[in-house]
Order: C-alpha cells, then sequence, then structure tokens
C-alpha cells in the first residue's frame, strides 16, 4: 500500500509571529521555518504503517517555493522513500493546495493519503477534507487512531464531547490530531542518508489548475491587547475581588 | 441572496453554538434559513423556528444523518445549496468536518472561523494561534462559512418561523459510522460554560485534577486543560483549550497551574475575568489575567474550595 503525506513548510512552532508595520500580512523575513507540527505526526503514522509492513511505500508532496525542499528532505530523513516539489513562489488557498494534490494523487495513486488536520500559520483546518471531496474519497479528520484491515481503515476521531470511530472505504483521506502519535526525531545517518533519496520537482502552473486567488486579504492586525491586572496576596482576597469587583461569582 | 445555517446539536439537545452562529449570519445581511440534519429531531424544529431572525427551517431527519458524517452531510447541503448565497456552520468538529467538503464542490474557497462579520464579503479571522487577525474577502459569488461561536452573542426569540421536511436522503457509501465514546460529564460543556476552570501541567497527574473538581462544583464551572496537560497524558484531549482544542470565552475563567503559552492564550484571552494560579510569578499568564495569585496551587485550591 503506498501512502502519500502532504506536509507544509510553515513558521517555527516555537517562533511568535509579528505583523508588518503596514498592516499587509505578517513579517516573515528571517523568521524560523519548519515543518508544520501536524504534518510531522502525518509523516510519522505514514513511517509506522510502513514498519508495521502495511504500507509499502511512504511518499511526501509540499507544495510552495524553492526552500520548502528543507521541509521534504527531513521527511525523507524520517523515513519516507521519496519526494515530489510543486514548486510555486505564490501564496495559494486550501482549495488551490487541494487541486494540485488531487494532481499528484491521480498520478501516485496512493490507497491513503494522510495529512495534518491544520497548519499553524493559515488555521484553515480545510486541505484535507477539500481533497477527499475531489477525489471522492471518505475522509476520517483529527484522527487520534488508525487501524487498517481488509480493505477498510478505522479511524477514531478527536470531536467535541469523546471520541468517534468511523470505517473508511480504501482508498480514503486521514487528518491527523495531537494525539495521533509523537513524532520521532532524524538520526544523523538518516539525515545523510536522506540527500541521495529521490526529489522530483515540478511547476505548479504545469499541471493545469486554475490558480486564481479566491481570497483577498485586506489587512492584517495585532489582536486586542489584554492588560495585566492586579495581583492579589490570597485566596480570601481573590474571592472578595470576584465577588464585589468583577462580581462574576 | 440567502443564507443557509446548519444547526449544531447532537439529536438530543441544541447546542448554543447554533444561536450565535445564527447571529453571526444575520449580520450578512439576508435573509436566514436553518438546516438541522439528524435523527429524531422532534423538539428541536420549533426551538429553531423561534429563534430570532430565522425565515426557514429544513429538517432533514433520517438515521443516515445521525452522526453526520462528512460524507453523508456533503451531499444533503450540496442539494440543497442552489438557492443560497451564504452557506455558514458553526466551528465545530462537526463543522469544521464537512463543510470544507462542500465548499470544494461547489469550487469555492472556504473562509474558517470567522470572529466578525464586516459586510456580505468581508470577515475577519485568526490567524498564526490568534496572533494576528486577518481581515479577508471572498471573492467567490457563493461563500462557505464556519464561526467561532464564542465570538458571537446568542440571538433573542420570535414567533416561530415556517418549519419544512426535508424527505431526499443522500447516504454516501464511502464510510460508515462504528461507535463515538461521550465523555461522561454532569458539568456544563467547556464551550457553553459561563465559568472554566482548567489545569496545566503544574498539576502534576491526572488524579490532581480531582482538586479542581469542588471548586468547578460550586462556580458550575466546565473543566479545561492546557495543551500540555493533555500531551502529559494527564487529561484527554476533549479538554484541551487553546488553539489546537476548545476555544472558549466564559465570563470568568481560571488557569491554574498553568504558565501560558501562545497556543492557550489563543483559547481563552476573549474570557471576560481571567484569574490565574501559579508559582512562577514570571509566567506569562499573569500578563493576561485580571487576577493573579501567585501561589503553590496545592495549598491554595482546598482554600478556595472552602471560600467559595
Amino acid at each position: 500500500m503506498k501512502v502519500l503525506v502532504p506536509i507544509k513548510r510553515v513558521i517555527d512552532y516555537n517562533v511568535k509571529a509579528r505583523v508588518k508595520s503596514d498592516n499587509r500580512d505578517v513579517d516573515l523575513t528571517n523568521v524560523k521555518m519548519a515543518m508544520n507540527p501536524f504534518c510531522e505526526i502525518a509523516i510519522e503514522e505514514a513511517i509506522r504503517l510502513k514498519e508495521a509492513g502495511t504500507a509499502s511505500e511512504v511518499v511526501a508532496v509540499t507544495i510552495g517555493p524553492k526552500a520548502s525542499q528543507e521541509q521534504l528532505r527531513t521527511a525523507l530523513a524520517l523515513g519516507a522513500d521519496k519526494a515530489i516539489h510543486i514548486e510555486t513562489d505564490e501564496k495559494l488557498e486550501s482549495l488551490h493546495i487541494a487541486k494540485l494534490l488531487a494532481k499528484i494523487v491521480e498520478q501516485e495513486s496512493p490507497e491513503l493519503v494522510i495529512l495534518g488536520k491544520q497548519s499553524i500559520d493559515s488555521d484553515n483546518n480545510q486541505t484535507g477534507q477539500m481533497l477527499a471531496a475531489l477525489t471522492n474519497r471518505g475522509q476520517g479528520t483529527f484522527a487520534s487512531k488508525v487501524v487498517i484491515n481488509n480493505g477498510k481503515v478505522n479511524v477514531t476521531r478527536e470531536v467535541d464531547g469523546g471520541l468517534q470511530t468511523v470505517a473508511l472505504n480504501l482508498p480514503a483521506i486521514i487528518t491527523t490530531d495531537l494525539r495521533l502519535n509523537e513524532p520521532r526525531y532524524a538520526s544523523l545517518p538518516n539525515i545523510m542518508k536522506a540527500k541521495r533519496k529521490p526529489l522530483e520537482v515540478i511547476a505548479a502552473d504545469s499541471l493545469g489548475v486554475d490558480l486564481t486567488p479566491r481570497i483577498q486579504l485586506i489587512s492584517v492586525e495585532e489582536p486586542a491587547k489584554r492588560t495585566a491586572g492586579i495581583i492579589v496576596e490570597d485566596v480570601a482576597q481573590l474571592v472578595e475581588k470576584l465577588k464585589t469587583e468583577a462580581k462574576v461569582i | 441572496m440567502k443564507t443557509l445555517v446548519i444547526a449544531e446539536h447532537d439529536n438530543g439537545a441544541l447546542k448554543p453554538e447554533t444561536s450565535k452562529t445564527i447571529n453571526a449570519a444575520v449580520k450578512m445581511g439576508f435573509p436566514v434559513d436553518v438546516l438541522i440534519a439528524g435523527n429524531s429531531l422532534s423538539a428541536m424544529s420549533s426551538q429553531v423556528a423561534s429563534i430570532e431572525g430565522v425565515a426557514n427551517v429544513l429538517v432533514a431527519d433520517n438515521s443516515v444523518y445521525e452522526h453526520q458524517l462528512a460524507e453523508s452531510m456533503t451531499d444533503l447541503v450540496l442539494s440543497l445549496s442552489d438557492t443560497y448565497s451564504h452557506i455558514v456552520a458553526s466551528a465545530t468538529t462537526t463543522g469544521k468536518n464537512f463543510m470544507p467538503r462542500v465548499a470544494a464542490l461547489l469550487d469555492v474557497a472556504q473562509i474558517s472561523e470567522i470572529i466578525a462579520v464586516v459586510d456580505a464579503d468581508t470577515f475577519k479571522r485568526p490567524i498564526y494561534a490568534g496572533n494576528a487577525i486577518a481581515t479577508v474577502k471572498s471573492l467567490d459569488s457563493k461563500k462557505v462559512i464556519t464561526v467561532r461561536a464564542s465570538s458571537f452573542d446568542l440571538q433573542g426569540e420570535q414567533s416561530a418561523a415556517v418549519v419544512t421536511n426535508i424527505d431526499t436522503v443522500s447516504d454516501s457509501q464511502l464510510s460508515s459510522f462504528v461507535s463515538v465514546e461521550q465523555t461522561e460529564s454532569e458539568r456544563p460543556e467547556l464551550t457553553a460554560a459561563t465559568v472554566v476552570i482548567s489545569g496545566g501541567r503544574g498539576m502534576q497527574n491526572g488524579e490532581n485534577f480531582a482538586l479542581l473538581n469542588g471548586i468547578a462544583d460550586k462556580l458550575g464551572a466546565a473543566i479545561g486543560a492546557s495543551r500540555a496537560a493533555v500531551d502529559a497524558g494527564f487529561v484527554p484531549n476533549d479538554m484541551q483549550v487553546g488553539q489546537t482544542g476548545k476555544i472558549v470565552a466564559p465570563n470568568l475563567y481560571i488557569a491554574v497551574g498553568i504558565s501560558g503559552a501562545i497556543q492557550h492564550l489563543a483559547g481563552m484571552k476573549d474570557s471576560k475575568v481571567i484569574v490565574a494560579i501559579n508559582k512562577d510569578p514570571d509566567a506569562p499568564i499573569f500578563q493576561v489575567a485580571d487576577y493573579g495569585l501567585v501561589a503553590d496551587l496545592f495549598e491554595v485550591l482546598p482554600q478556595l474550595e472552602n471560600a467559595l
């Protein structure tokens, strides 16, 4: 079984995003970039399926500028067998990404596609569901457990108020939630080996997908700031303040 | 131009997110119809019909929709989509699941988790874990939108709108329901509670979360947790408050043993009053707290329970 894992290059998890002074976007100049954390979970799950003998090949794909190849090399170092870079300098939307990925799904025919549930930059939480729609596949979003047997995949999903398990016919699309697994780190020998693994580059505009923007970014602002209040001495003072000043209890 | 809102419910009860999402939909400026899809919905249609601003209630009551699986929900919404310019749902795990599927099949973008309606085409939404607020304009003729319910108010009441049953049933064969494990709780739901008390890594283990129970009982509060507490395995993920968990905006939020990572703040900083209890005076949570108590939580939690 072939598993396709789309990944995204985003601002590093530990870096606080800052808004540009002209309010046109977030400033990413000289900011540390990394693989989106939910995508790391997706890669890890695919590699575990391969280690368990369920998957035969893991293909990582990303869409973005040349620098995104760093994240593909990371995916290869973690255990992906080959990588595909769909190169573009345009800032694409989830629908564009899903359409480009649908082309790769057509080309690679993976039985399973595993994606992160959302990227920590645009926070859209859309691409996996859109890809499932465009390829007419069942979807198991926000997965905390994935079990494959007899041409089906059972996905346990993190839903409001508990866990829901659905059975999907293969081929299917899965998006990862936090508790699915704990991603490994790449070892130095594997990082060296990754440099020799195949990485195919495809120009985004060669795939015949309409990449016209559907959303216009008007402005980006800092959120309203909360200001620090007061430090109370003890529990008695806290309760007194909540009752008489804030009037919330 | 008309707006279709998909109601949030668990078959048994209508969720407050529905009314708040209708509040957002009304601000888009067009008549609002509401679709309720589920199983054995009897009382719910009249409840929705009495929410202010609702023109028509459409009810798809069939066992196929009991678990609101994305594939079947999408087929249902698409079958109704022709006459609507705006299709709107709450950004709950249900709405987030099927709405992008609807958008892709309509060949339009989705605008996720809006926190404000500027006009019929323009919306504000948080990006980068709430560290920035983007104002975006949809260029598509049809808009597919999910709403962060905690950013909108509950709607008032009205005399009942017209209720119509929808008989077409689309049962997608792509997926099927297997099981559900509901977290059993007598407490209010996190996103609906007026008081939330959350524990973080400072709680040290899952057993210690019991220290929050007495306080939650007295305040009628929901109990939440930081991602650090979830990642450490103290409590299940559905208790997580934060950018990657639930977004809450109660009247009172009490953060216990939570340092205040960006990702947690993104989930609770719109709370009306924030209390922080942490033994580290430099914890970032104090920068957003209205009332801070620098103390060992194991000493002060029993005191707090007694003082309430």
